[in-house]
């Protein structure tokens, strides 16, 4: 494993769209590996957060460290997986050489290996892009898992996928998480959360409303807004 | 209609004198366009992902000169090469080069306005992506022109439908002289001019053919590319 990213800090994170402040002091700090599952109703901050976190975007104030590195400087042991898969315009196998070159060249069989454990061997040299939504993820997330990252970010990575892609991912990720890579993690399923989550981080209108250990969590959330959205009150 | 026959017997019988103006004028137009295609396809990438100041007016510019008229163009590569001017002393004027410099100068900015637009629209898609796995610089511009080589492909098809087709500018630097700088199309404006209907129909028709034939690749492409989602 390369170095710890832990404790991620983020201090009085601000992000202003418009006229709205759409992250409106985020203050936040993960000291523990596992899984940590960002919830929230739609358009409370999490993808954005997330963003800033990876440097995909540059916050209008507050500071972010992971560990004692900057954004910048940690985004190399930093890897993400989108909503939407994006795929390179070639093969299977190709878009997993692309994302690590030097481990194709040097030891080409982890490639088919990454690719088995997505159950996609059997697809290796067809048109990446021709894969179902599924299998799509499967193969961004294979991709992402290639570069032995230290952070593992997803957002909604399994929002509208089949429930067998689904598993699959959930049971990668979190062995993932066992061989020591932190992953943060957006879902709107609760369930997932139970699955999958260590702790949880509940975002509401741009700032963290809670951050509590899973078990707590889904049984005594200490916010009322975590309480409703909870019990399904808040439509997201 | 004999003027017809007549066109058809001399595609039929391979014609010395048609097939000489047809290799000419392929050859110009292929030359024109791979030089056209190593200048436009990285500075239409290089546009499309690359933010400086003055990139807006740069793009303003390449949307103009694809709208310049080839007489134009004609004029401006006449002026260069011509004994007086600053390039005459390579005494290029009336030869193939002439022709070849004149549709680079044509197709250049075509080529390059159409791949910074298909470069500009798969950037959108795969920016962030890119960003992630530390995609960039050199590398970037290779992966984007390797993704888009299909769209780039029917860009390249559409210049060369362009050259090989334009009169005026290679009319111009080229002068039309039999044997040397005489293509299909300079070929077809002589010959009618001069009543000769047979050689003129002959020659519309190779370049009618030739233009369908570019057209169908096109198409050909881009039902390739579609049925693997590369397009
Ligand atoms: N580029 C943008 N311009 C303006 N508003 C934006 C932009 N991106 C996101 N927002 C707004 O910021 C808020 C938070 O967005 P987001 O982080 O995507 O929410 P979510 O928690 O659902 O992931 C939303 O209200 C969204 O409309
Ligand atoms: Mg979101």
């Amino acid at each position: 494993m390369p170095d710890s990213l832990l404790p991620i800090r983020i201090r009085n994170l601000r992000l202003i769209k418009g006229d709205r402040a759409v992250l409106d002091g985020v203050n936040l700090t993960i000291e523990e590996l596992g899984i940590t599952v960002i919830m929230g109703s739609n358009g409370a901050g999490k993808t954005l957060l997330l963003r800033c976190l990876h440097g995909l975007i540059e916050p209008d104030q507050g500071q972010i460290t992971l560990g004692n590195l900057t954004v910048a400087d940690s985004r190399d042991q930093q890897a993400m997986v989108f909503q939407h898969p994006v795929l390179l315009r070639r093969t299977v196998l190709q878009n997993l050489a692309f994302a690590v070159p030097d481990i194709a060249k040097a030891d080409p069989q982890q490639l088919l290996a990454a690719l088995d454990s997505v159950h996609l061997a059997d697809r290796a040299n067809q048109p990446a892009r021709m894969l179902s939504g599924g299998e799509q993820q499967r193969l961004a997330l294979a991709r992402a898992l290639l570069s032995k990252p230290a952070l593992l970010l997803l957002d909604e990575a399994t929002a509208s996928l089949d429930p067998a892609s689904v598993l699959l991912i959930e049971s990668l990720v979190k062995a993932q998480s066992k061989r020591g890579t932190k992953v943060i993690l957006i879902s709107h399923d609760q369930g997932q959360g139970r699955r999958l989550a260590d702790e949880v981080v509940f975002m509401s209108g741009g700032q963290v409303a809670e951050q509590s250990p899973a078990d707590q969590f889904f049984t005594e959330p200490r916010t009322p807004v975590a309480e409703a959205y909870l019990a399904g009150k808040i439509l997201f | 209609m004999n003027a017809l026959a007549e066109a058809l017997r001399l595609i039929v019988t391979l014609d010395a004198d048609l097939f000489e103006i047809l290799w000419l004028s392929i050859r110009v137009s292929l030359i024109a366009l791979a030089i056209s295609a190593v200048i436009s396809l990285p500075l239409g990438t290089w546009l499309a992902i690359t933010r400086f100041p003055g990139r807006k007016v740069v793009i303003l510019v390449l949307n103009a000169l694809m709208g310049m008229p080839p007489v134009v163009v004609g004029l401006m590569v006449y002026l260069l090469l011509s004994r007086s001017g600053p390039l005459g002393w390579m005494g290029l004027l009336y030869t193939p080069t002439a022709m070849i410099i004149a549709q680079v100068v044509l197709i250049t900015p075509i080529i390059a306005a159409l791949s910074h637009q298909v470069i500009e629209n798969l950037h959108q898609e795969y920016r962030d992506t890119f960003y992630s796995m530390g995609v960039t610089g050199r590398r970037a511009i290779v992966a984007y022109l390797v993704d888009a080589r299909f769209a780039l492909t029917t860009c390249i098809l559409a210049g060369f439908g362009r050259a090989i087709a334009e009169v005026g500018a290679v009319i111009i630097v080229g002068g039309n002289i039999d044997h040397l700088t005489r293509v299909m199309t300079t070929a077809i404006a002589l010959e009618t001019s001069k009543g000769n209907l047979t050689l003129a129909l002959a020659l519309g028709a190779v370049l009618l053919t030739l233009s369908l034939l570019v057209n169908a690749l096109v198409i050909g492409v881009r039902e390739y590319a579609a049925k693997r989602q590369y397009a």
